[in-house]
């Protein structure tokens, strides 16, 4: 139980100090980077709840595939960071107002506890233990039948976010020669070539 | 719940073998290497003459659409694992869910394939 503690410890000390880096870095690519290290963390800590799968899908979607988005992003834009940085007094009041919102309600989510101490056994589903029912195996009882409208709504999101990341930035070159299978296939020595009789003297017209 | 953690004690195990090994391949230069420090070394190299302009240019926004396409189709297969663990449990219903939402990703996937999306130019 110790170790669990001291790796709780350790994951959230990183964790916090890496999210604080993500706004303190000067580079927009450390910042980046700073929010692998985050990631990985956070990964960390669903370990030590018993997640495994969120855990891993965490590492394997976060920082396998939306980082690389993020550095593509930021390598992307072209932007003077110095000059976006002048009007951070501007904007420090509607940014600090967000953040304490923020900070508010994740006090009421984890200080429910305290006002009522009844809604932690309230819970619609209960978590099955640990060591009869795995955690992917869990998660794959109630997302598809119990939790189905959020599943289709996901699939949902995720063709409208294929579809506009395509109407936004699918630009085809012009006059570019693609290579057709079928056209290339359904050639034949009839559509391909032609035999001329060359007669002694006279060229090709 | 603490056997489960005691399965991952190896991988804490790696980790920290991986971390000693980097960062003594890191820190020994500092301490052993030759050092002569020169402005020439650390100027950009460019075949003979003098480097045109910045080496950190934009991307194209092709790289982009590549990448966002990679992550719903990674997402797509990450909703498969836990569906393919409690397969048995869940039933015709639970089967029909995911074969309904695999068919709206594959009109999506149709229409990226029809579009040209997946080729380059």
């Amino acid at each position: 139980m110790t170790l669990t503690g001291l790796f709780f410890y350790l994951f959230s000390a990183v964790l916090v100090a890496s999210g604080l880096m993500v706004i303190a870095a000067r580079q927009p690519v450390h910042s980046v980077l700073f929010l692998i290290l985050g990631f990985v963390n956070a990964a960390g800590l669903f370990m030590l709840l018993g997640a495994e799968f969120l855990a891993l899908i965490l590492v394997v979607v976060y920082v396998g595939a939306v980082a690389v988005l993020f550095l593509f992003v930021v390598m992307m834009l072209d932007i003077d960071f110095a000059e976006l940085r002048q009007g951070f007094l501007n904007y420090l009041p509607v940014g600090a107002l967000v953040g304490v919102v923020i900070l508010v309600e994740l006090l009421v989510v984890v200080g429910g506890r305290a006002i009522a101490p009844e809604v932690v056994e309230s819970v619609p589903v209960p978590i099955p233990d640990h060591d009869d029912v795995s955690n992917t195996e869990a998660i794959g009882q109630l997302l598809y039948t119990r939790y189905l409208f959020y599943f289709q709504a996901a699939g949902l999101i995720l063709l409208v976010a294929m579809v506009g990341a395509i109407v936004l930035t699918l630009r085809h070159k012009e006059g570019v020669k693609r290579q057709s299978a079928a056209v290339q296939i359904a050639r034949n020595p009839a559509t391909a070539i032609e035999v001329r009789k060359v007669e002694p003297g006279k060229g090709l017209s | 719940m603490e056997a489960l953690l005691e399965s991952y004690l190896p991988l804490v195990v790696f980790i920290g073998v991986a971390l000693v090994i980097g960062l003594a391949l890191l820190i020994a230069p500092f301490i052993v290497a030759y050092k002569n420090p020169d402005p020439e070394k650390l100027s950009a190299y460019e075949c003979g003459f003098a480097p045109f302009d910045d080496a950190r240019m934009k991307f194209d926004i092709r790289f982009y659409l590549v990448a966002i396409l990679f992550i719903i189709f990674d997402l797509e297969v990450a909703f498969l694992f836990p569906w393919a663990v409690s397969f048995g449990d869940l039933g015709w219903f639970g089967f029909w869910s995911m074969m309904i939402f695999l068919g709206v990703l594959t009109i999506g996937f149709v229409y990226e394939w029809k579009k040209g999306a997946l080729e380059w130019d």
